[in-house]
Protein backbone atom coordinates (compact mmCIF):
# COMPACT_ATOMS: atom_id res chain seq x y z
CA UNK A 1 0.00 0.00 0.00
CA UNK A 2 1.44 3.52 -1.13
CA UNK A 3 1.61 6.33 1.36
CA UNK A 4 -2.32 7.64 0.08
CA UNK A 5 -3.68 4.40 0.76
CA UNK A 6 -1.86 4.62 4.48
CA UNK A 7 -3.33 7.78 5.17
CA UNK A 8 -6.54 6.95 3.95
CA UNK A 9 -7.11 4.34 6.08
CA UNK A 10 -5.42 6.07 9.20
CA UNK A 11 -8.62 8.94 8.70
CA UNK A 12 -11.04 6.94 7.85
CA UNK A 13 -10.42 4.43 10.29
CA UNK A 14 -10.15 7.54 13.14
CA UNK A 15 -12.92 9.58 11.35
CA UNK A 16 -15.31 6.21 11.23
CA UNK A 17 -14.71 5.62 15.00
CA UNK A 18 -15.52 8.90 16.07
CA UNK A 19 -18.50 8.86 13.76
CA UNK A 20 -19.80 5.57 15.70
CA UNK A 21 -19.34 7.81 18.75
CA UNK A 22 -21.48 10.47 17.78
CA UNK A 23 -24.24 8.20 16.52
CA UNK A 24 -24.32 6.09 20.05
CA UNK A 25 -24.10 9.58 21.35
CA UNK A 26 -28.05 10.39 19.94
CA UNK A 27 -29.77 7.81 22.14
CA UNK A 28 -27.43 8.77 25.00
CA UNK A 29 -28.68 12.10 24.51
CA UNK A 30 -32.17 11.41 24.10
CA UNK A 31 -32.16 9.14 27.41
CA UNK A 32 -30.27 11.66 29.38
CA UNK A 33 -32.22 14.96 28.23
CA UNK A 34 -36.01 13.20 28.98
CA UNK A 35 -34.30 11.22 31.91
CA UNK A 36 -35.85 7.57 30.16
CA UNK A 37 -33.50 5.24 30.52
CA UNK A 38 -35.37 2.16 28.28
CA UNK A 39 -33.97 -0.35 30.93
CA UNK A 40 -32.35 -3.23 29.85
CA UNK A 41 -35.47 -5.86 29.37
CA UNK A 42 -37.70 -3.40 26.16
CA UNK A 43 -33.70 -2.63 24.75
CA UNK A 44 -32.68 -6.45 24.60
CA UNK A 45 -35.82 -7.81 23.75
CA UNK A 46 -36.19 -4.86 20.60
CA UNK A 47 -32.41 -5.84 19.86
CA UNK A 48 -33.31 -9.20 19.75
CA UNK A 49 -35.70 -8.58 17.15
CA UNK A 50 -33.32 -5.96 15.02
CA UNK A 51 -30.45 -7.73 15.50
CA UNK A 52 -30.40 -11.13 14.15
CA UNK A 53 -31.46 -9.81 11.02
CA UNK A 54 -29.89 -6.62 10.17
CA UNK A 55 -26.11 -7.41 12.00
CA UNK A 56 -25.98 -10.12 9.07
CA UNK A 57 -27.04 -8.10 6.87
CA UNK A 58 -24.77 -5.24 7.60
CA UNK A 59 -21.98 -7.54 7.88
CA UNK A 60 -22.68 -8.91 4.61
CA UNK A 61 -22.96 -5.58 3.38
CA UNK A 62 -19.28 -4.96 4.69
CA UNK A 63 -17.53 -7.58 3.00
CA UNK A 64 -19.87 -7.38 -0.28
CA UNK A 65 -19.42 -3.60 -0.36
CA UNK A 66 -16.14 -2.76 1.04
CA UNK A 67 -14.31 -3.85 -2.34
CA UNK A 68 -16.61 -2.74 -4.64
CA UNK A 69 -16.23 0.93 -3.11
CA UNK A 70 -12.49 0.90 -2.27
CA UNK A 71 -11.01 2.75 0.90
CA UNK A 72 -12.11 6.19 1.15
CA UNK A 73 -15.47 5.02 -0.68
CA UNK A 74 -16.07 2.56 1.93
CA UNK A 75 -15.08 4.43 5.32
CA UNK A 76 -18.01 7.22 3.81
CA UNK A 77 -20.45 5.13 2.58
CA UNK A 78 -20.61 2.89 5.44
CA UNK A 79 -20.93 6.18 7.66
CA UNK A 80 -23.53 8.26 5.55
CA UNK A 81 -25.49 5.10 4.58
CA UNK A 82 -27.92 4.45 1.48
CA UNK A 83 -25.89 2.33 -0.15
CA UNK A 84 -27.61 0.02 -2.62
CA UNK A 85 -29.59 2.45 -3.94
CA UNK A 86 -27.77 5.14 -3.91
CA UNK A 87 -24.05 4.86 -3.04
CA UNK A 88 -22.74 1.61 -4.81
CA UNK A 89 -25.10 2.66 -8.23
CA UNK A 90 -23.16 6.30 -7.92
CA UNK A 91 -19.40 5.08 -7.74
CA UNK A 92 -19.72 2.34 -10.26
CA UNK A 93 -21.24 4.49 -12.56
CA UNK A 94 -18.33 6.85 -11.84
CA UNK A 95 -15.79 4.16 -12.57
CA UNK A 96 -17.41 3.21 -15.75
CA UNK A 97 -17.42 6.95 -17.30
CA UNK A 98 -14.04 7.90 -15.95
CA UNK A 99 -13.01 3.92 -17.53
CA UNK A 100 -11.64 3.14 -14.54
CA UNK A 101 -11.27 -0.66 -12.98
CA UNK A 102 -12.05 -0.63 -8.79
CA UNK A 103 -9.38 -1.54 -6.93
CA UNK A 104 -7.12 0.41 -8.87
CA UNK A 105 -5.18 3.38 -7.68
CA UNK A 106 -7.24 5.58 -9.73
CA UNK A 107 -10.44 3.71 -9.19
CA UNK A 108 -10.54 4.13 -5.43
CA UNK A 109 -9.96 7.76 -6.32
CA UNK A 110 -12.76 7.88 -8.18
CA UNK A 111 -14.91 6.05 -6.04
CA UNK A 112 -14.48 8.27 -3.01
CA UNK A 113 -15.30 11.37 -5.24
CA UNK A 114 -18.48 9.92 -6.27
CA UNK A 115 -19.19 8.86 -2.76
CA UNK A 116 -18.55 12.18 -1.23
CA UNK A 117 -20.41 14.15 -3.61
CA UNK A 118 -23.02 11.98 -3.71
CA UNK A 119 -22.96 12.11 0.36
CA UNK A 120 -22.76 15.72 0.72
CA UNK A 121 -25.53 16.38 -2.23
CA UNK A 122 -27.94 13.86 -0.28
CA UNK A 123 -27.29 15.99 2.89
CA UNK A 124 -27.97 18.92 1.03
CA UNK A 125 -31.32 17.65 -0.37
CA UNK A 126 -32.39 16.22 3.10
CA UNK A 127 -31.33 19.76 5.30
CA UNK A 128 -33.55 21.28 2.38
CA UNK A 129 -36.28 18.69 2.34
CA UNK A 130 -36.42 19.30 6.22
CA UNK A 131 -37.17 23.02 6.23
CA UNK A 132 -39.27 23.20 3.45
CA UNK A 133 -41.46 20.34 4.76
CA UNK A 134 -44.32 21.62 5.07
CA UNK A 135 -45.14 23.56 1.68
CA UNK A 136 -43.31 20.23 -0.05
CA UNK A 137 -45.06 17.38 1.34
CA UNK A 138 -48.35 17.97 -0.84
CA UNK A 139 -46.12 17.96 -4.28
CA UNK A 140 -43.97 14.74 -3.27
CA UNK A 141 -46.83 12.82 -1.86
CA UNK A 142 -49.06 13.81 -4.51
CA UNK A 143 -50.59 10.40 -6.18
CA UNK A 144 -49.47 12.03 -9.82
CA UNK A 145 -46.20 11.61 -8.73
CA UNK A 146 -46.21 8.51 -6.94
CA UNK A 147 -45.06 6.34 -9.40
CA UNK A 148 -42.14 7.82 -10.06
CA UNK A 149 -41.00 7.37 -6.83
CA UNK A 150 -41.90 3.98 -6.57
CA UNK A 151 -40.62 2.97 -9.64
CA UNK A 152 -36.91 4.44 -8.46
CA UNK A 153 -35.16 0.76 -8.29
CA UNK A 154 -36.23 -0.08 -11.48
CA UNK A 155 -35.51 2.83 -13.52
CA UNK A 156 -31.82 3.37 -11.86
CA UNK A 157 -30.86 -0.88 -11.93
CA UNK A 158 -32.53 -0.44 -15.75
CA UNK A 159 -29.71 1.86 -17.11
CA UNK A 160 -27.11 -0.06 -14.86
CA UNK A 161 -27.91 -3.50 -15.88
CA UNK A 162 -27.38 -2.31 -19.72
CA UNK A 163 -23.79 -1.22 -18.87
CA UNK A 164 -22.58 -4.15 -16.96
CA UNK A 165 -24.44 -6.94 -18.96
CA UNK A 166 -23.37 -5.80 -22.38
CA UNK A 167 -20.15 -5.73 -21.00
CA UNK A 168 -19.83 -9.54 -19.22
CA UNK A 169 -22.84 -11.66 -20.50
CA UNK A 170 -21.78 -14.35 -19.81
CA UNK A 171 -20.57 -13.68 -16.42
CA UNK A 172 -24.53 -12.13 -16.10
CA UNK A 173 -26.47 -15.07 -17.56
CA UNK A 174 -26.42 -17.50 -14.49
CA UNK A 175 -27.54 -15.06 -11.53
CA UNK A 176 -30.18 -13.27 -13.53
CA UNK A 177 -31.96 -16.95 -14.35
CA UNK A 178 -31.23 -17.96 -10.58
CA UNK A 179 -33.03 -14.57 -9.39
CA UNK A 180 -35.70 -14.53 -11.84
CA UNK A 181 -36.83 -17.84 -10.59
CA UNK A 182 -36.32 -17.05 -7.16
CA UNK A 183 -38.15 -13.90 -7.04
CA UNK A 184 -41.26 -15.17 -9.87
CA UNK A 185 -41.64 -18.56 -7.42
CA UNK A 186 -41.34 -16.40 -4.19
CA UNK A 187 -42.04 -12.67 -4.16
CA UNK A 188 -42.45 -12.50 -0.75
CA UNK A 189 -38.41 -12.55 -1.00
CA UNK A 190 -38.49 -9.08 -2.13
CA UNK A 191 -38.19 -7.94 1.01
CA UNK A 192 -35.01 -9.91 1.66
CA UNK A 193 -33.71 -8.25 -1.48
CA UNK A 194 -30.63 -7.18 1.48
CA UNK A 195 -29.73 -10.61 1.94
CA UNK A 196 -30.26 -12.08 -1.72
CA UNK A 197 -27.44 -9.35 -2.96
CA UNK A 198 -24.00 -11.50 -1.37
CA UNK A 199 -26.30 -14.61 -2.50
CA UNK A 200 -26.26 -13.28 -6.08
CA UNK A 201 -22.58 -12.49 -5.53
CA UNK A 202 -21.36 -15.42 -3.85
CA UNK A 203 -23.10 -17.93 -6.62
CA UNK A 204 -21.80 -15.60 -9.44
CA UNK A 205 -18.17 -15.73 -8.01
CA UNK A 206 -18.57 -20.03 -8.42
CA UNK A 207 -20.09 -19.94 -11.60
CA UNK A 208 -17.20 -17.30 -12.92
CA UNK A 209 -14.31 -19.22 -11.25
CA UNK A 210 -15.99 -22.67 -13.08
CA UNK A 211 -15.95 -20.59 -16.38
CA UNK A 212 -12.70 -18.88 -16.24
CA UNK A 213 -11.10 -22.59 -15.16
CA UNK A 214 -12.50 -23.88 -18.40
CA UNK A 215 -11.24 -20.86 -20.26
CA UNK A 216 -14.75 -20.09 -21.20
CA UNK A 217 -14.67 -16.33 -20.06
CA UNK B 1 -28.03 16.83 18.65
CA UNK B 2 -29.03 15.93 15.09
CA UNK B 3 -27.58 18.38 13.39
CA UNK B 4 -24.40 18.56 15.08
CA UNK B 5 -23.82 15.18 13.63
CA UNK B 6 -24.92 15.53 10.08
CA UNK B 7 -22.58 18.56 10.15
CA UNK B 8 -19.62 16.14 11.47
CA UNK B 9 -20.86 13.69 8.63
CA UNK B 10 -20.86 16.42 6.10
CA UNK B 11 -17.45 17.63 6.92
CA UNK B 12 -16.16 14.21 6.93
CA UNK B 13 -17.68 13.93 3.18
CA UNK B 14 -16.13 17.06 1.91
CA UNK B 15 -12.36 16.34 3.49
CA UNK B 16 -12.19 13.10 1.97
CA UNK B 17 -13.35 14.57 -1.17
CA UNK B 18 -10.27 17.06 -0.98
CA UNK B 19 -8.11 14.83 -0.47
CA UNK B 20 -9.30 12.67 -3.22
CA UNK B 21 -9.30 15.09 -5.33
CA UNK B 22 -5.68 16.41 -4.49
CA UNK B 23 -4.34 12.84 -5.70
CA UNK B 24 -6.41 12.58 -8.33
CA UNK B 25 -4.65 15.13 -9.45
CA UNK B 26 -1.02 13.35 -8.20
CA UNK B 27 -1.59 10.26 -10.14
CA UNK B 28 -2.69 12.48 -13.18
CA UNK B 29 -6.66 11.49 -14.26
CA UNK B 30 -8.06 13.50 -16.76
CA UNK B 31 -9.37 16.66 -14.25
CA UNK B 32 -11.80 17.78 -16.73
CA UNK B 33 -13.70 14.50 -16.97
CA UNK B 34 -13.67 13.92 -13.16
CA UNK B 35 -15.17 17.27 -12.60
CA UNK B 36 -17.68 16.59 -15.52
CA UNK B 37 -18.35 12.57 -13.76
CA UNK B 38 -18.57 14.54 -10.05
CA UNK B 39 -21.25 16.69 -11.60
CA UNK B 40 -23.13 14.14 -13.33
CA UNK B 41 -23.00 11.83 -10.05
CA UNK B 42 -24.77 14.93 -8.29
CA UNK B 43 -27.07 15.02 -10.65
CA UNK B 44 -27.80 11.47 -10.71
CA UNK B 45 -27.80 11.26 -6.70
CA UNK B 46 -31.17 14.30 -6.36
CA UNK B 47 -33.86 11.75 -7.69
CA UNK B 48 -33.09 8.76 -4.96
CA UNK B 49 -32.40 11.53 -2.36
CA UNK B 50 -35.83 12.83 -2.70
CA UNK B 51 -37.65 9.60 -2.61
CA UNK B 52 -35.30 9.29 0.92
CA UNK B 53 -37.06 12.78 1.76
CA UNK B 54 -40.40 10.52 1.27
CA UNK B 55 -39.23 7.84 3.85
CA UNK B 56 -38.41 10.57 6.03
CA UNK B 57 -42.11 12.04 6.04
CA UNK B 58 -42.97 8.80 6.74
CA UNK B 59 -41.18 7.67 9.34
CA UNK B 60 -41.65 11.01 11.05
CA UNK B 61 -45.00 10.58 11.50
CA UNK B 62 -44.29 7.78 13.99
CA UNK B 63 -41.27 8.86 15.63
CA UNK B 64 -41.04 12.92 14.99
CA UNK B 65 -38.75 14.55 12.53
CA UNK B 66 -35.15 15.01 14.29
CA UNK B 67 -34.33 10.76 14.02
CA UNK B 68 -35.54 9.98 10.91
CA UNK B 69 -33.82 13.06 9.55
CA UNK B 70 -30.33 11.80 11.59
CA UNK B 71 -31.16 8.09 9.89
CA UNK B 72 -31.57 8.93 6.50
CA UNK B 73 -28.84 11.71 6.18
CA UNK B 74 -26.19 9.33 8.14
CA UNK B 75 -25.85 5.62 8.56
CA UNK B 76 -29.05 4.61 7.78
CA UNK B 77 -30.99 3.74 4.53
CA UNK B 78 -34.74 3.28 3.31
CA UNK B 79 -34.35 -0.73 3.45
CA UNK B 80 -33.25 -0.47 6.86
CA UNK B 81 -34.70 2.14 8.88
CA UNK B 82 -38.20 1.31 8.34
CA UNK B 83 -38.56 -2.67 8.76
CA UNK B 84 -35.95 -1.78 11.59
CA UNK B 85 -38.51 1.14 13.50
CA UNK B 86 -41.19 -1.44 12.45
CA UNK B 87 -39.94 -4.26 14.27
CA UNK B 88 -39.02 -2.44 16.96
CA UNK B 89 -42.22 -1.02 17.43
CA UNK B 90 -43.70 -4.57 17.27
CA UNK B 91 -42.05 -6.04 20.04
CA UNK B 92 -42.96 -2.96 22.32
CA UNK B 93 -46.75 -3.24 21.16
CA UNK B 94 -47.21 -0.26 19.79
CA UNK B 95 -48.12 0.63 16.13
CA UNK B 96 -46.28 2.36 13.19
CA UNK B 97 -49.24 4.34 12.72
CA UNK B 98 -49.87 6.33 16.22
CA UNK B 99 -47.00 8.99 16.64
CA UNK B 100 -44.37 8.28 19.93
CA UNK B 101 -45.09 10.09 23.06
CA UNK B 102 -43.56 8.11 25.42
CA UNK B 103 -40.16 9.00 26.18
CA UNK B 104 -39.45 5.95 27.59
CA UNK B 105 -40.82 3.98 24.17
CA UNK B 106 -38.74 6.68 22.30
CA UNK B 107 -35.56 6.37 23.82
CA UNK B 108 -35.83 2.29 23.70
CA UNK B 109 -36.54 2.67 19.89
CA UNK B 110 -33.31 5.11 19.35
CA UNK B 111 -31.19 2.93 21.49
CA UNK B 112 -32.35 -0.21 19.29
CA UNK B 113 -32.34 1.16 15.98
CA UNK B 114 -28.91 2.97 16.88
CA UNK B 115 -27.12 -0.42 18.21
CA UNK B 116 -28.81 -2.62 15.66
CA UNK B 117 -27.26 -0.86 12.77
CA UNK B 118 -23.79 -0.67 13.69
CA UNK B 119 -21.82 -4.19 12.55
CA UNK B 120 -21.19 -3.04 9.09
CA UNK B 121 -19.42 0.12 9.85
CA UNK B 122 -17.83 -1.41 12.81
CA UNK B 123 -16.49 -4.10 10.35
CA UNK B 124 -15.10 -1.95 7.92
CA UNK B 125 -13.38 0.19 10.77
CA UNK B 126 -11.55 -2.98 11.71
CA UNK B 127 -11.33 -5.04 8.95
CA UNK B 128 -11.24 -2.87 5.67
CA UNK B 129 -7.57 -2.25 5.54
CA UNK B 130 -7.10 -5.97 5.76
CA UNK B 131 -9.78 -6.77 3.10
CA UNK B 132 -8.46 -3.75 0.88
CA UNK B 133 -5.06 -5.64 0.66
CA UNK B 134 -6.21 -8.70 0.10
CA UNK B 135 -8.00 -7.50 -2.81
CA UNK B 136 -4.64 -6.09 -3.85
CA UNK B 137 -3.07 -9.20 -3.55
CA UNK B 138 -5.77 -10.49 -5.86
CA UNK B 139 -5.34 -8.55 -8.64
CA UNK B 140 -1.73 -8.68 -8.51
CA UNK B 141 -1.67 -12.24 -8.57
CA UNK B 142 -3.97 -12.99 -11.40
CA UNK B 143 -5.18 -9.76 -13.07
CA UNK B 144 -7.99 -11.02 -14.99
CA UNK B 145 -9.64 -13.15 -12.69
CA UNK B 146 -8.85 -9.69 -9.99
CA UNK B 147 -11.14 -8.07 -12.50
CA UNK B 148 -13.69 -11.17 -13.53
CA UNK B 149 -13.72 -11.26 -9.43
CA UNK B 150 -14.89 -7.66 -9.15
CA UNK B 151 -17.28 -7.81 -12.19
CA UNK B 152 -19.02 -11.03 -10.92
CA UNK B 153 -19.70 -9.10 -7.24
CA UNK B 154 -21.72 -6.44 -8.97
CA UNK B 155 -23.28 -8.68 -11.62
CA UNK B 156 -24.70 -10.93 -8.20
CA UNK B 157 -25.64 -7.43 -7.16
CA UNK B 158 -27.39 -6.01 -9.87
CA UNK B 159 -29.09 -9.34 -10.71
CA UNK B 160 -30.62 -9.58 -7.57
CA UNK B 161 -32.21 -6.41 -8.04
CA UNK B 162 -33.12 -6.91 -11.20
CA UNK B 163 -35.10 -10.37 -10.13
CA UNK B 164 -36.91 -8.30 -7.29
CA UNK B 165 -38.30 -5.98 -10.36
CA UNK B 166 -39.89 -9.71 -11.13
CA UNK B 167 -41.67 -10.49 -7.98
CA UNK B 168 -44.86 -8.67 -8.79
CA UNK B 169 -45.83 -9.95 -11.82
CA UNK B 170 -47.59 -12.97 -10.91
CA UNK B 171 -50.02 -10.18 -9.25
CA UNK B 172 -51.50 -9.13 -12.79
CA UNK B 173 -51.18 -6.64 -15.00
CA UNK B 174 -49.94 -4.01 -12.54
CA UNK B 175 -47.24 -6.39 -11.09
CA UNK B 176 -45.15 -5.70 -15.00
CA UNK B 177 -45.35 -1.71 -14.49
CA UNK B 178 -41.66 -1.98 -12.76
CA UNK B 179 -40.28 -4.28 -15.51
CA UNK B 180 -41.97 -2.34 -18.39
CA UNK B 181 -40.31 0.48 -16.61
CA UNK B 182 -36.57 -1.00 -16.22
CA UNK B 183 -37.20 -2.09 -19.68
CA UNK B 184 -37.62 1.61 -20.41
CA UNK B 185 -34.92 2.96 -18.75
CA UNK B 186 -32.68 0.06 -20.14
CA UNK B 187 -33.34 0.75 -23.53
CA UNK B 188 -32.64 4.89 -23.13
CA UNK B 189 -29.81 4.11 -21.81
CA UNK B 190 -29.18 2.06 -24.89
CA UNK B 191 -29.96 4.93 -27.34
CA UNK B 192 -27.34 6.80 -25.46
CA UNK B 193 -24.71 4.25 -25.85
CA UNK B 194 -25.62 4.61 -29.40
CA UNK B 195 -24.80 8.44 -29.69
CA UNK B 196 -21.83 8.08 -27.25
CA UNK B 197 -19.76 5.34 -29.70
CA UNK B 198 -21.11 6.18 -32.93
CA UNK B 199 -22.01 9.35 -32.82
CA UNK B 200 -19.33 10.69 -30.52
CA UNK B 201 -21.78 12.88 -28.42
CA UNK B 202 -18.94 12.53 -25.69
CA UNK B 203 -20.51 14.56 -22.81
CA UNK B 204 -23.72 12.26 -22.95
CA UNK B 205 -21.08 9.52 -21.51
CA UNK B 206 -21.54 11.25 -18.24
CA UNK B 207 -25.13 11.47 -17.96
CA UNK B 208 -26.37 8.83 -19.68
CA UNK B 209 -27.57 7.40 -16.20
CA UNK B 210 -29.36 10.31 -14.87
CA UNK B 211 -30.97 10.74 -17.86
CA UNK B 212 -32.06 7.41 -18.19
CA UNK B 213 -33.23 6.87 -14.69
CA UNK B 214 -35.05 10.56 -14.65
CA UNK B 215 -36.94 9.57 -18.14
CA UNK B 216 -37.57 6.21 -17.15
CA UNK B 217 -39.08 7.55 -13.58
CA UNK B 218 -41.16 10.38 -15.98
CA UNK B 219 -42.32 7.70 -18.24
CA UNK B 220 -43.83 5.80 -14.79
CA UNK B 221 -46.22 8.45 -14.63
CA UNK B 222 -47.99 7.59 -17.82
CA UNK B 223 -47.17 3.83 -17.85
CA UNK B 224 -48.98 3.39 -14.75
CA UNK B 225 -51.72 5.23 -15.88
CA UNK B 226 -52.59 3.23 -18.71
CA UNK B 227 -51.41 0.25 -16.97
CA UNK B 228 -53.84 0.49 -14.37
CA UNK B 229 -57.04 0.86 -16.59
CA UNK B 230 -56.73 4.78 -16.29
CA UNK B 231 -57.82 6.51 -20.08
Amino acid sequence: MNEYENKIHRWGRLSTSLAIVLFLSFPLFVSIYYNAWPGWGPFLSGLLGVAPIFWVVGAIEAFTFGPMLGSGGSYLGFVTGNLTNLKVPAALNAMQSMGVEPNTEEGDVVCTIAVAVSSIVTTLVLIVGMLLLAPLQPILQSPVLSPAFDNILPALFGALAVVFISKNWKIALSPLILMLVLFIAVPSLSSAVSILVPVGAIFTLCISRLLYKKGMI
Amino acid sequence: MAAIIIGYVLFQSIFFLLKAWKHARVIGLNMKRLKRAAGATAIFTIAPAISIILGMITLSKFLGLPLPWLRLSVLGALTYELPAASTAASVMGISLSDTVTSPNVYSAITWVMTVGILSGIVIITLFLKRMQSGMFKLRQKDEKWGKIFMDSLFLGMISAFLGMIFSDIRSGITGWIPVVIMLLSAMIMLVCGYFVKHRNVKWLENYAMPISMLSAMALSIPVSFLMKGGM
